[in-house]
């Protein structure tokens, strides 16, 4: 048999494809959920593999010596920046891998394109239409990787920023890049037609992520990765590479699966993200101030009531993890339960800044998964508990979201932990959310307030705990 | 219009229904490490940088924008996978537990990380 056989090339791409499907069915389970990571870095490696093997790869040239010395740089840049990543800033890395992967389709057309134009072959509408497609949504996913990486990491305000006739600006470079598109398709073979079209749509992904707001965030990064799944089966039909066309597509139709689910988790539409310019208090008034008073608890008296308890349901939310206070909250469960206490954690599906995101936090501290309970499977549990623990959680502990109809929330589904016997709010002062929303869980006859840094009130509690 | 486009026709729409039904069951606590894999999965653009090295092109401007799209792609697979496999080998079964199985992935996890969890 021919190693460089076209056939074994494309068996060789199959059996990679499936290996994806397999890695990402396993990846549905917690139990297998590491190997299906291992099971689709295998296919990557027969795909990658199977690559070399295509007739007239040259190994002999400055091509190949700039592939081994590329593929050296981008491995050592991977492991090293994915190694050293803390687990909070686990979706800006996400974000920023995204966009290498849509800059990558984007300078692939653009390189495939000015193949052509040395005269190398001539290319069918099919593989222009591949080009001119990748080309815009690459460079978009690309720069709106970035903002939303920059936003994260909080180089820039996670704030919306916004500037009048935002959406119509959008509208007209969308407009002018797919034209540009279809004039390289009608066959324009002028390589500075592909460079403004680039910079268009480059300009394009910074206007549409910029103003989106931090609470956003991870429905637009899933959407990003959806997006640039589809630019790499549009590279696909390009080069004519069915590794390319298949893993694309799964990637762009389980990722808008993923952004779909994401939003609904939050009550948010894909549109409403795009268009909403929602979150980290852009324009949203407050409406009428929740009234009532604030009660404030000391460290204590808080300790006292949760070591006797029966049952203490943990509800984690960002203000944890920028706390870094995962740790210190297993100690304080550890603790707990040594003294006979129920402790159970109550996630929300969007607590933290992605879905799954708390679930990574705490499982990095230990926190055994079986702990750890989904909303659905918690929600009826909380009028059997003595006290719940709200950690840097706002918005999605906010009964608002149930009874207001006229709050930006209304429809969200939230833990209904005012059905305890008692709430207990670790927060840092009285501010709203990311969503800029009154909380009147905070002023509610049950509620105490325990004001200060998540991470030096629950080493507080401990201690007083431990005293106890 | 080709027999050869007909047939990417047909797989692109097959595996975009494998694509839907694949993730349909997703517990919300995966939904990350899901999203950091299909992250890594479409680094297979990687395979598309690779095409566009493979003849030994000329044009310097080729030469050098494919050189940079090796360096991302490998970066999107690289970091992809390695960033999945930290979220996911935090998943572990309660420490009392941990004999009754998946030792040998238990046995690989990383150092620097274990600092971190006997807090």
């Amino acid at each position: 048999m021919n190693l460089h056989d076209p056939q074994l090339i494309d068996m060789l791409y199959l059996l990679a494809a499936a290996l994806f499907i397999i890695g990402l069915r396993r990846l549905g389970s917690p139990r297998t959920a590491r190997s299906g990571n291992t099971v689709a870095g295998v296919g990557m490696a027969i795909g990658l593999g199977a690559t070399l093997l295509i007739d007239g790869f040259r190994f002999d040239g400055v091509g190949f010596v700039l592939i081994v010395v590329g593929v050296l740089i981008g491995t050592v840049a991977g492991v090293v920046s994915a190694r050293s990543v803390k687990m909070t800033a686990m979706p800006q890395m996400v974000a920023f891998f995204n966009g290498l992967g849509g800059g990558c389709v984007a300078l692939i057309s653009m390189a495939e394109y000015q193949t052509f134009l040395d005269g190398h072959g001539d290319p069918s509408t099919t593989t222009l239409v591949g080009i001119a497609v990748g080309s815009l949504i690459g460079a978009i996913s690309f720069t709106g990787s970035v903002i939303a990486f920059a936003k994260l990491q909080e180089l820039l305000s996670g704030r919306p920023i916004t500037w009048p006739l935002q959406r119509t600006g959008n509208a007209i470079l969308l407009a002018i890049s797919a034209g540009l598109g279809a004039w390289i398709v009608a066959g324009a073979e002028r390589g500075e037609v592909m460079l403004v079209l680039v910079l268009v749509a480059a300009v394009l992904g910074v206007c549409v992520v910029l103003p989106i707001g931090g609470a956003d965030m991870p429905v637009i990064i899933s959407l990003l990765n959806s997006l640039t799944g589809l630019a790499a089966c549009a590279a696909g039909f390009a080069l004519g590479n069915t590794l390319l066309i298949v893993a694309g597509i799964i990637v762009g139709a389980s990722g808008f699966l993923l952004t779909k689910m994401m939003g609904e988790a939050m009550n948010r539409t894909i549109a409403s993200v795009l268009f909403g310019a929602f979150g980290g208090g852009g324009g949203q008034a407050g409406g009428a101030l929740t009234q009532g008073t604030v009660r404030a608890a000391g460290a204590e008296d808080v300790a006292i009531m949760l070591a006797y308890s029966r049952r203490v349901v943990i509800v984690p939310g960002y203000g944890l993890a920028v706390a870094q206070a995962q740790h210190t909250v297993r100690e304080l469960s550890d603790l707990l339960e040594s003294k006979g206490v129920h402790v159970t954690y109550g996630i929300h599906p969007v607590a933290g800044r992605m879905p799954g995101h708390m679930n990574v936090l705490l499982a990095e501290a230990n926190v055994p998964y079986e702990q750890l309970k989904e909303m659905d499977e918690v929600n009826p549990e909380f009028k059997q508990t003595d006290v719940v623990l709200v950690i840097g959680a706002n918005d999605v502990v906010n009964p608002s979201a149930k009874t207001e109809p006229g709050s930006p929330l209304f429809g969200m589904p939230v833990l209904n932990v005012e059905e305890a016997k008692a709430v207990v709010v670790m927060k840092r002062g009285m501010s709203t959310g990311f969503a800029g929303v009154d909380n009147p869980l905070f002023v509610a006859p049950n509620t105490q307030m325990l004001f200060g840094d998540a991470k030096a009130s629950l080493s507080e509690l401990v201690t007083a705990v431990g005293a106890v | 219009m080709s027999a050869e486009l007909v047939a990417q026709i047909t797989v692109l729409v097959l595996a975009a229904f494998v694509g839907f039904e694949v993730i349909s069951k997703v517990p919300t606590m995966l939904h990350t490490p899901l999203m950091s894999a299909t992250n890594a999965i479409h680094g297979v653009v990687l395979v598309g940088a690779l095409l566009v090295l493979a003849h030994d092109p000329t044009d310097t401007y080729v030469r050098i924008v494919g050189f940079v799209a090796v360096v991302f792609g490998t970066m999107n697979v690289v970091g992809g996978f390695v960033v999945t496999d930290r979220m996911l080998e935090m998943f572990k079964p309660r420490p009392l537990e941990i004999n009754t199985g998946g030792l040998g992935e238990d046995a690989d996890s990383d150092v620097g990380d274990t600092d971190g969890g006997a807090a």
